[in-house]
């Protein structure tokens, strides 16, 4: 460890000997400023700024959805529900957020656990196929979802899935695993080997030493890749507006298009329906972005 | 631990079901479509049609050729800003100061937002009666009822800015995340060795961030090329086409004219194109190669 420490500590200090030539006197002044972790400006200004331009969005859209029509008041009071009684009821965004929660959940029960198989698979055996297997993964994520559309129309026409969450779910999954299962793996391969080939020394099958062993260890990468499987089905469009013709069937993407189009005076609807859309899935995002930019830095993006 | 058995291959099982039935077989039929001539509302002229399809795509639609040019607009200006603003923002973030979870979840947040909602979203903030155009006007900033949507002069801005406002925070998590696996010894040993701030972010963050960048535009560059909801329900390809991008006019070839085997060859030029885009990037970027 020590050594590695002092071999890139030298490289280091190779490159900004090699180039750099001794400061003159007048410029260490201001070095010294810039080294202060405080410099709070340069924080302050840029974050605050990034953070109006992400707010303020939002905040138009929960103006427009809590003031009662008619209103142009940008800090609204009294508060009043009637566009979320209006989309919810009368609209339907009750039966697509129950559409999107149940696409959302399956989607995310069945990339994690297929995920955490293969991603098993790929991190803790040598097998024959290995190679394309991941290669033809990383393939997947070229090809548009646009492409798929005409076939999979035909397939879902052909079993008879058309109009189904079911058959949404399956074609969901079938899209975000390549990335999620490639993601997992990374988590695995980056859990030491020893602690499970010790319990399997001590006598625990493969399957008991991973339930003891590994599980726990992955904790975070299941959120990590769970929440974006559920973010992701959440989110999902294409598929959704032409596999679910039926409105009993439609999801909240695909309910607020057609708010978007039909509704394009009553901006009352619009954002209420967009505060149903918005508000689960920015609260779990909320929780798990600290596990998510862990559990990527643990290892996924190296690969 | 690494043994010959049949595990592996009853772990990968079900994922390899999946991708035959719901990847390699579309694959498949697309191209099988693209030399057919396929169309729902004329059944009777459907047959073989060799190469056809794809001599009328490249020697007479000049909308393939517009909305190629857009597709490859559209991702250039979109991943370069977004790589820029998420480098800086990931940057902002990665420092300590009090409140950082918190403004790093309220930051990130829009990456949650899908396309469509983006869209309604931006529809109410940039609608020329009630939106912030309006209230700036009321406080004497601009013009009153500045319609940057309905302008064909500013409808690309207008869809350059929503994607960002969605998309930056995708480049922010994954930069941040690599920013935090970079060991502090290095930066410690460059403070000790005299390396301003600005040098140590290019002698040390840079070359650290390297395949990170490159995997993460890749990426970003093939789904804004793919990109199809935030477009669609924002300008749904107009005015006059000129928002049309490569997917959308599959899409409406496919779903508005029943045009299944011209929206096929369409489809596999698109992929073809992705493709050796992604190798010459990979390639050209020297990817895997710590600088």
């Amino acid at each position: 460890m020590t050594e590695t420490l002092g071999k890139t500590g030298t490289l280091v200090r190779e490159v900004a000997g090699t180039t750099h030539a001794p400061p003159p006197p007048g410029r260490r002044r201001r070095r010294a400023v810039a080294e202060e972790p405080g410099k709070p400006w340069m924080i302050r200004v840029p974050l605050f700024l990034y953070l109006l331009f992400t707010l303020i969005p939002f905040y138009w859209m929960l103006v427009f959805a809590v003031r009662p029509s008619g209103s142009t008041q940008l800090v609204p009071w009294p508060i009043s529900f009637e566009h979320f009684d209006t989309v919810w009821n009368d609209i339907g965004f009750g039966i697509f957020f129950y559409n999107s929660v149940v696409m959302g959940l399956g989607v995310l029960v069945f990339v994690t656990i297929l995920s955490v198989m293969g991603g098993y698979a790929l991190a803790r055996f040598k097998f024959r196929g290995q190679r394309v297997f991941l290669l033809a993964m990383l393939c997947s994520q070229f090809i548009p979802g646009a492409m798929m559309l005409i076939p999979l129309f035909v397939i879902f026409k052909g079993i008879g899935l058309l109009n189904s969450i079911t058959g949404l779910v399956i074609a969901e999954v079938a899209f975000q695993l390549p990335l999620s299962l490639i993601l997992m793996s990374g988590f695995i391969r980056n859990i030491s080997v020893e602690l499970e080939e010790a319990a399997m020394v001590d006598g625990c099958s493969r399957l008991r030493a991973f339930f003891a062993v590994v599980l726990p260890q992955l904790k975070p990468a299941l959120v990590a890749v769970g929440s974006f499987a559920f973010i992701g089905a959440w989110n999902q469009f294409l598929f959704a507006l032409m596999f679910a013709t039926r409105q009993d069937k439609f999801t909240l993407p695909v309910g607020l298009s057609y708010t978007l189009g039909e509704f394009n005076t009553d901006f009352g609807a619009l954002a209420a329906g967009g505060v149903v859309a918005a508000v689960p899935v920015v609260l779990v995002f909320a929780v798990v972005q600290r596990f998510l930019v862990q559990g990527l830095s643990a290892g996924a993006v190296k690969g | 631990m690494r043994t010959r058995t049949w595990a592996p291959y009853a772990l990968i099982a079900p994922t390899l079901v999946l991708m035959a039935i719901f990847l390699v077989y579309p694959i498949g039929s697309v191209v099988y479509y693209s030399l057919q001539r396929y169309n729902v509302t004329q059944p009777w002229k459907n047959g073989f049609a060799g190469l056809d399809n794809f001599k009328q795509m490249l020697f007479d639609d000049p909308l393939f050729w517009q909305s190629l040019a857009f597709s490859a607009k559209w991702v250039f200006v979109e991943v370069g800003l977004q790589l820029l603003l998420g480098l800086v923002l990931a940057l902002i973030v990665n420092e300590t100061f009090i409140g950082r979870g918190m403004a790093r979840a309220l930051v990130f947040s829009p990456w949650a937002v899908s396309g469509v909602l983006t869209t309604g979203i931006w529809i109410l903030l940039l609608n020329p009666s009630t939106g912030i155009f309006q209230e700036l006007s009321n406080l004497g900033i601009g013009s009153p009822g500045t319609s940057v949507l309905g302008n064909p002069d500013t409808v690309f801005d207008a869809l350059v800015v929503t994607e960002l406002w969605r998309g930056v925070p995708f480049f922010a998590i994954l930069l941040l995340a690599d920013l935090q696996s970079i060991p502090k010894d290095l930066y410690e040993a460059a403070s000790v060795d005299g390396a301003s701030r600005w040098r140590r972010f290019t002698s040390v963050t840079l070359p650290h961030l390297k395949d990170a960048i490159i995997l993460s535009t890749l990426l970003r560059a093939v789904w804004e090329f793919n990109n199809v909801d935030l477009i669609y329900t924002l300008t749904g390809g107009g005015p006059a086409n000129q928002t049309t991008t490569l997917p959308l006019y599959v899409a409406r070839q496919a779903v508005d004219s029943h045009n299944f085997g011209y929206g096929s060859a369409l489809t596999v030029a698109g992929f073809l194109i992705l493709l050796f885009f992604s190798i010459a990037y990979l390639r050209v970027s020297k990817f895997g190669s710590r600088a």
